[in-house]
C-alpha cells in the first residue's frame, strides 16, 4: 500500500479579480509521475507554483506527508498563514525546475549546484562539491563544471537546473514547462534526463506541452481548463481516448499539423 | 604672459598638502563605507511592503538628495548641536554630513539594482529552500554590486570631490590647506593647480581599477 505524499484540497488561487484556480483536489502517491496539460492561461503553472509556495494559495489546504501546511488565520478559517521557515522546509522537499532555468549567472555550474547544499543543507564545501559533481555527471555535464551559465546552451542550462534541484534530494520534483523555452533540437537532451529520473521511480509533476513524452512516461495525465480538472486518467485514457469534448478540442490542436 | 612658475614653492608646500590629502582620505573612505552600509539598509526599507518602514526611508532619501550638500555639512556643524546639545568637531560634522548624503544616493543605486534583478533569481533561490536573507546575500546582492559598479564608482568619485566642501567648516583637508597656502603665498596658480592634480591622482586609480574590474566581471558572464 502506498502512502500519499502530497494532498491538495479545494485549492483556489485568485490574482485580484482573476480566479485562476477554482477548487483543485488531488493526491500524489510515491513514484507517481503526473503530467499536467492544458491551454495557456488554464492555471497549470499556477497550480504547480502553489505546491512549493512560489505562489501563496488564496484558500484550500496542502498536506505534505499527512501534515497540513500553514496555520489558519483567526477569524477567517479559509485563509492560512504560511511562516517563512515552514515554506523553506517544504521547498527543500519539493524541488522545482523552471521554464527559464533561473540559474545564478554569477556562479559557475558547480557553484550553482553546490549553493543549496552549502547554504540550506549546511554541508561542508568538500562534501557539497562531491555531491554536486555526482549530480552533474548524471545529467552529462561533468565537463562543464567551471563554466558560467551564460556560456551554455539552453538545454545545458536546463540540465544544470535539474542537477541543482536533484542535489537537494527532494521527495517530489516539479517541472514547470522545462522544455518550452528551448530550441526544438535541444528539447531531446532535457527530456532524456527527465526520463532517466522517471526510470529511477522519482515522484514528479510535470507541466508540459510535450504530449508524446507525457504519453510514454507519465503515470497519470491531468487536463486542466479554466482552473479546474477537466479530465484525469491514465495517459491512454486522457490522450488517446478523451471523454470530454474540451479535451478532444485541445488535443486536436496538437495534431493539426502532424504528418 | 611672462609668469614665473615657482616649482620650489610647490615642493615646499607639498608636506602640508599631503597632510591635507590624508584628512581628505579620512573623510572620503569612511563616508563611502558608512554610506554604502546605511544605503543598503535604507534601500531594503524603501522596498519594504510595510508603509511604516517604507515611507520614513523614502523621506530620508529625498531629504538628502534634494538639498545641497553644502547646507547639510553646515547644518550638521551649526544646527545639529543645538538639537542634541553636543558640539561636534568640524571633522565629525563633515563626516556625518558626507556619510548620510552618500547613504541616500547609494540607497537609490541599491534599490535600482535590486529591482533590476529578474524575479526568477529570487524564485530559483527560494525553490532551493533558501531564506530571504540568504537569497539576498548569496544571489541578489552579488549581482547588484556587479551591475551597479559603474554607479557606485561615480558616487565614490562624487564623494571624493564633495569632501572639499568640508573646508568651509575649517576641516584641515586638502582644499582647506590649498586655499590657506595660496592666500599665504599669493601663488594660486601653483598651489591650486597642485591641489587639483592631487585630487586627480587620488581619484583616478580607483576609477581605473573599477573599469578594469567591470571588464573582468563582464568577461565572466
Amino acid at each position: 500500500m502506498s502512502e500519499t505524499i502530497l494532498r491538495v484540497t479545494n485549492l483556489q488561487k485568485r490574482f485580484g479579480d482573476l480566479h485562476v484556480l477554482r477548487g483543485i483536489d488531488f493526491a500524489v502517491e510515491p513514484g507517481e509521475r503526473i503530467a499536467i496539460i492544458g491551454g495557456s492561461g488554464s492555471g497549470k503553472s499556477t497550480l504547480l507554483r502553489c505546491l512549493n509556495f512560489m505562489e501563496s494559495p488564496t484558500s484550500g489546504t496542502i498536506e505534505l506527508d499527512g501534515k497540513t501546511l500553514g496555520r489558519p488565520v483567526r477569524g477567517n478559517p479559509d485563509d492560512r498563514l504560511y511562516p517563512e521557515g515552514e515554506l523553506c522546509a517544504v521547498r527543500e522537499r519539493v524541488g522545482m525546475v523552471f521554464q527559464q532555468f533561473n540559474l545564478f549567472p554569477h556562479m559557475t555550474v558547480l557553484e550553482n549546484v553546490m549553493e543549496g547544499l552549502v547554504t540550506v543543507k549546511k554541508m561542508k564545501k568538500q562534501e557539497a562539491r562531491e555531491c554536486a559533481l555526482k549530480e552533474l555527471q548524471k545529467v552529462g555535464l561533468a565537463d562543464k563544471v567551471d563554466a558560467y551559465p551564460g556560456r551554455l546552451s539552453g538545454g545545458q542550462q536546463q540540465r544544470v537546473a535539474i542537477a541543482r534541484a536533484l542535489a537537494m534530494m527532494p521527495e517530489i520534483l516539479l517541472f514547470d514547462e522545462p522544455t518550452s523555452s528551448l530550441d526544438p533540437e535541444l528539447v531531446g537532451e532535457v527530456l532524456r534526463v527527465i526520463r532517466a529520473l522517471a526510470d529511477e521511480g522519482r515522484t514528479m509533476l510535470l507541466v508540459t506541452h510535450e504530449l508524446g513524452f507525457a504519453y510514454h512516461y507519465a503515470t497519470k495525465v491531468i487536463f486542466l481548463a479554466d482552473g479546474v480538472f477537466h479530465e484525469v486518467g491514465t495517459p491512454d485514457e486522457v490522450l488517446k481516448h478523451p471523454k470530454q469534448e474540451r479535451t478532444r478540442a485541445f488535443l486536436s490542436r496538437f495534431t493539426e499539423f502532424s504528418f | 604672459m611672462n609668469y614665473h612658475f615657482d616649482f620650489a614653492l610647490i615642493l615646499q608646500s607639498l608636506p602640508v598638502l599631503l597632510r591635507g590629502l590624508l584628512v581628505t582620505i579620512q573623510l572620503w573612505v569612511p563616508s563611502i563605507a558608512a554610506g554604502l552600509a546605511l544605503g543598503l539598509l535604507l534601500a531594503l526599507c524603501r522596498l519594504s511592503k510595510t508603509p511604516f518602514i517604507r515611507v520614513p526611508s523614502l523621506l530620508y532619501i529625498e531629504l538628502f538628495r534634494d538639498t545641497p550638500v553644502l547646507i547639510q555639512l553646515i547644518w550638521f556643524f551649526y544646527a545639529f548641536p543645538i538639537i542634541v546639545g553636543v558640539q561636534l568637531s568640524p571633522f565629525i560634522a563633515a563626516l556625518l554630513g558626507l556619510s548620510l548624503n552618500t547613504s541616500a544616493y547609494s540607497a537609490e543605486i541599491f534599490r535600482g539594482g535590486i529591482q533590476s534583478i529578474a524575479a526568477g533569481q529570487w524564485e530559483g533561490a527560494k525553490a532551493l529552500g533558501m531564506r530571504p536573507t540568504a537569497v539576498l546575500r548569496r544571489v541578489i546582492l552579488p549581482q547588484v554590486f556587479k551591475r551597479m559598479l559603474p554607479a557606485f564608482t561615480n558616487r565614490a568619485i562624487e564623494v571624493a570631490k564633495m569632501s572639499s566642501l568640508a573646508s568651509v567648516l575649517s576641516v584641515h583637508e586638502l582644499m582647506y590647506q590649498g586655499r590657506l597656502l595660496s592666500s599665504t603665498y599669493y601663488r594660486p596658480l601653483e598651489i591650486l593647480t597642485t591641489v587639483a592634480l592631487i585630487y586627480f591622482l587620488m581619484i583616478y586609480p580607483g576609477s581605473y581599477l573599477s573599469m578594469k574590474l567591470e571588464r573582468r566581471m563582464a568577461s565572466n558572464s
